[in-house]
């Protein structure tokens, strides 16, 4: 079981890195779909089996597609990125790991609190979340269906064709922008 | 499957708060050094899912299903954020030809 641990763990850590660090965006993504693949895992390990299926279906077959059709429309594979100059880039390398340390810190005494011996492995399962999600929260579940007509009226009426709602954007401002 | 189920507690909970830790950092690095829009919008899905996974872990461990329903509408919303980021992302390459973030600088002003 710990030993499962590690292995998804060093693999979402380095899909990770390799969506920091990829050049193109394709891989980018794909290791994204690692990434979220191998949390995924963490979910079954934790036996919350309903999140586990939402979160592949959801995340990897929905929102990661949508990223490679955006991808592959604008035909951004050929898109040369400008790098951020290097000490930007080493100031935020900098940043993130005192960031770490920070948490790390911050929770190193105060996670304390103590783990309730009473303990019920079924927490996770589809009937289980089902009931709670249709009891006690129904009402903000049935919020976020607006919540989606509303996210998609506005993405159809943002990406539309016709002219009238550009707003016009110079082509290119700036000197160094990254047109090859 | 009871088994399974009780073994559970295996992991300490400061190995998933340490995991998860670093996968935000990793997103928040990522966001700070590029400047690709849609590979920043990838990593704040990265922090997202840390923040999950986080999430879960403690409900697990103190059997309250109340976190994982969290989980779920975040990922909802998670979705919609996407949704309206991409037609930005769209909308910005067709008006400028570049997905760069420092096309959107004037909207500092």
């Amino acid at each position: 079981m710990l030993y499962l641990f590690y292995f998804f763990a060093a693999i979402s850590v380095i899909a990770a890195l390799v969506v920091v660090s990829a050049k193109s965006p394709i891989n980018s993504v794909i290791a994204l779909v690692v990434c979220f693949l191998s949390i995924a895992a963490h979910y079954i390990l934790l036996n919350a089996q309903f999140l586990a299926m939402v979160h592949v279906i959801v995340y990897t077959g929905a929102i990661m597609v949508l990223m490679l059709f955006v991808i592959m429309l604008l035909n951004m594979n050929t898109v040369v990125e400008v790098r951020k100059p290097v000490v930007t880039r080493i100031l935020a390398v900098v940043t993130g790991g005192l960031f770490f340390l920070v948490l790390l810190a911050a929770t190193r005494s105060g996670l304390s609190t103590p783990v309730p011996a009473d303990f019920d492995p079924g927490i996770g399962l589809v009937k289980r979340i089902g009931m709670s999600l249709f009891q006690e929260f129904l009402v903000p579940f049935e919020l976020s269906s607006v919540l989606f007509l509303s996210a998609m009226a506005g993405a159809m009426m943002l990406a539309k064709k016709d002219g009238t709602a550009n707003v016009n954007l110079p082509p290119s401002s700036e000197p160094n922008d990254s047109r090859a | 499957m009871e088994n399974v189920m009780t073994a559970i507690r295996v992991v300490p909970l400061d190995h998933y708060l340490i995991l998860s830790f670093l996968l935000f950092s990793i997103g928040m690095v990522g966001a700070l050094v590029r400047r690709n829009i849609i590979i920043v919008i990838m990593c704040l899905e990265l922090m997202l899912n840390s923040v999950n996974l986080l999430l879960v872990a403690f409900s697990a461990y103190h059997s309250d299903p109340g976190g994982q329903i969290m989980v779920f509408f975040i990922m909802l919303v998670a979705a919609a954020e996407v949704t309206v980021g991409l037609a930005i992302l769209v909308l910005l390459k067709r008006n400028t030809d570049s997905v760069d973030m420092n096309q959107l600088n004037r909207l500092k002003w």
